[in-house]
């Protein structure tokens, strides 16, 4: 995992004692909300119906068990005992006093964390693969780009203001675990002629006006990666829309200029920007890729003992091969059923700092579908690790499950919302509690928003639920067939939408259609790409 | 009103004129960007130029601090005022993009500016500014 130096916490210390003072400010009265607003939200400071939000980033994605129990310390002392896991693989608290956050800030800068860019219209969190440096089919691992990139890209001087904000992703593998290609910027490395590089996609996201990144460059050099992704922004900088903020993503200038038109002033401006030497050399991509060095693996390649039956549900649904004999992927769930997908509980979260510690060489992930890995547990851990996580109410046996669902805070939380999103989550876990069915429904993605900003990423879903509002009244669409992997593509709504009972009952007949159409190992969104919309709609409207 | 500058020269006491104004008849001095003018289409007159003006009408709008980087990278020299809706947070962030003076629409306080351009010694990267970034410090 990635250390700080000197220069790395000098870096977050100083904008601890810069928010303090920005705080005390606006307490005195001295600057106005209006002005305040865009200080606070770089650093991840929201203000919700209730309370101030803060949202605090772990980068890619990764992080350790004393990292992670401050996170729980965080929750004990400044929030409701709990926090939220995000899709941005983020954490996310509800209650937060303004006049306590410089203090909280404080405390994470002290194990090198920070809310630094986790808002505002900047270069946000760069995430990355949960399964970094364990898959078996990555190339690389990703992770030391992405913390590149993460300097690179904090408190950029000429990328602090853009037209609106831009996400970035990094992958590694064929296989696509973090939705890349619906980020403004998604990188996949590849290697070509035995030298690593980076394929650019521009101009993905969702939001109302969802779009699939196009490819703008087949590969980038590492050492001219920085200035080609400095490129890439400064066109945007410069002619990204700033008069409607709906359209302000680079998404919208990429498709109304077009990607081949995009590409060449990219390029154009890359001739030029390479001539300015921000490149760092590439033994600065070696001394990050170090920390990332794979930990000492030296279990033997046992299986484990099966005869448990419900230890052996939860091997099947929710562990991963590993890239290292001897060692497997464990996926925590935060989604159990009628639960709030990604709470966690202080104790459920020191609770997976530990095994972290004691089983994943202190190294555990957050993924962008709001679930927790430990990357690395040996296999002769496996039971022990789920005894732990059982006690703990951890070990739901869901993962990609229709259970496993994705939602946004909704209306229970949020300033912008339509409709509630968390209630819904409960009702459809629930109506698919029985774990058999489910399994027998095989890897179905649910995910809920609750507007069209679609923070719940339900365009990207093979079930997705999008709450309107209709003349005062939470109504919900229903859209089939999107993904969020490498199979990307943006659902299509059903037709009329339906209150809080009846999209419950038309996802149920959704998957009921399914199962009656399925042919062979089909998944859902194989079936419904088969077969179209047209079968649904009849069960579900019919 | 130019309130912080950070240039020991004399200033420039011709008014600034618009960008197309200046395009049409070029033997002006000052000359005055607005967010969608494009600053490339000065770089054939820089050694002519003492001044170049970047209007901020809006804080959010952060185009100008483009403009400003590329005048930077092709060599201009002469006084970048930022002027307009300039808040004591941006002025950090303006002087690494290579703006020299300010000319806030409302007046700022000193002692915040001057807090604001000491909060930070390390930058990530390289910029307009003479700012070593960390990875040459760690790399030499
Ligand atoms: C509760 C406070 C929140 C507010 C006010 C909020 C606000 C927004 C807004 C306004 C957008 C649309 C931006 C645009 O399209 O330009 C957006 C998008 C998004 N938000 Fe949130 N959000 C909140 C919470 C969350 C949470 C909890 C998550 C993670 C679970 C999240 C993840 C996202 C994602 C992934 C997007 C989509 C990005 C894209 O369009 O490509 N947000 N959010
Ligand atoms: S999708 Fe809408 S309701 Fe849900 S968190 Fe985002 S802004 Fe709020």
């Amino acid at each position: 995992m990635y250390k700080y130096d000197n220069y790395d916490q000098a870096i977050v210390d100083a904008r601890v004692a810069e928010f303090r003072d920005q705080v005390n400010r606006r307490m005195a009265g001295e600057i106005t909300e209006d002005q305040f607003k865009p200080l606070r939200l770089m650093n991840g400071l929201y203000l919700q119906l209730h309370a101030y939000m803060l949202r605090v980033a772990i980068p890619y994605g990764t992080l350790d068990s004393r990292q992670m129990r401050m996170l729980a310390h965080i929750a004990r002392k400044y929030d409701r005992d709990y926090g939220h896991f995000t899709t941005r693989q983020n954490i996310q608290y509800n209650w937060i006093k303004l006049e306590e956050c410089a203090d909280l800030l404080e405390e994470l800068a002290s194990v090198e964390m920070h809310a630094i860019q986790t808002s505002g219209n900047c270069i946000r969190n760069i995430s990355s693969d949960q399964y970094a440096g364990a898959a078996a089919d990555e190339v690389t691992d990703p992770r030391p780009w992405a913390e590149l990139l993460r300097q690179w890209s904090t408190f950029h001087p000429e990328f602090s203001y853009l037209p609106r904000k831009f996400k970035i992703a990094v992958i590694a593998s064929p296989e696509d675990r973090a939705a890349m290609r619906l980020h403004d910027i998604g990188l996949e490395l590849v290697r070509k002629d035995g030298e690593l590089g980076a394929r650019v996609f521009v101009g993905g996201g969702m939001g109302r006006t969802p779009m699939i990144a196009p490819e703008i460059n087949p590969f980038v050099k590492a050492d001219d990666l920085l200035s080609y992704i400095e490129a890439c922004l400064r066109v945007y900088n410069r002619y990204g829309r700033r008069d409607n903020i709906y359209k302000a993503r680079i998404k919208i200038l990429v498709h109304e200029i077009g990607a081949d038109e995009y590409r060449r002033q990219v390029a154009e401006e890359f001739a030029h920007v390479k001539t300015l030497g921000i490149d760092p050399p590439l033994a600065e991509l070696e001394r990050i890729s170090a920390f990332f060095a794979a930990p000492a693996f030296d279990a033997a390649d046992v299986e484990p003992d099966r005869s448990d039956p419900d230890f052996a549900v939860w091997l099947d649904q929710n562990v991963k091969p590993h890239k290292q004999a001897g060692y497997a992927i464990v996926n925590i769930s935060l989604k159990p059923i009628g639960g709030i997908p990604g709470d966690a509980s202080s104790a459920q979260i020191d609770v997976m700092a530990d095994l972290a510690e004691k089983y994943s060489f202190d190294e555990l992930r957050v993924t962008h579908a709001q679930n927790i890995v430990l990357p690395h547990v040996a296999k002769r851990d496996l039971y022990a690790v789920w005894q732990a996580l059982r006690d703990a109410d951890l070990a739901n046996a869901n993962l990609d499950l229709i259970s496993d669902i994705i939602a946004c805070p909704g209306l229970d939380y949020c300033s912008l919302a339509n409709a509630r999103s968390i209630p819904i989550a409960q009702k459809i876990a629930t109506r698919f509690a029985d774990a058999e069915r489910q399994r027998d429904v095989g890897e179905l993605k649910l995910k809920i928003s609750g507007c069209i900003n679609a923070c719940g990423h339900h365009h990207a879903g093979h079930i997705g639920i999008l709450g309107v509002d209709k003349k005062g009244v939470e109504n919900y669409q229903l859209t089939l067939g999107g993904s969020g992997a490498e199979d990307v593509s943006i659902g299509k709504i059903t037709g009329p939408g339906f209150d809080e009972d009846g999209i419950v009952d038309a996802v149920e007949k959704a998957v009921e259609k399914y199962r009656e159409l399925r042919e062979g190992d089909e998944r859902f969104v194989d079936t419904y790409r088969r077969v179209g919309m047209d079968p649904f709609k009849e069960a579900i409207y019919g | 009103m130019v309130e912080f500058r950070y240039r020991d020269d004399e200033v420039t006491e011709q008014p600034s004129v618009t960008l197309d104004a200046f395009l049409d008849q070029s033997n002006a001095s000052a000359v005055r960007l607005e967010p969608d003018d494009d600053a490339r289409k000065l770089i054939p007159f820089l050694d002519r130029l003492t001044l170049i003006e970047v209007a901020f009408p809006k804080f959010r709008d952060g185009r100008g601090y483009s403009s400003a980087r590329i005048l930077r990278e092709a060599g201009y020299t002469g006084e970048l005022r930022a002027q307009g809706d300039v808040l004591v947070d941006q002025i950090a962030f303006m002087r690494r993009c290579g703006f020299d003076s300010f000319a806030p629409e409302g007046s700022l306080n000193p002692e915040a500016v001057e807090r604001a351009l000491s909060t930070y010694d390390q930058y990530y990267q390289k910029a307009a500014d003479a700012a070593v970034p960390v990875w040459k410090l760690r790399h030499g």
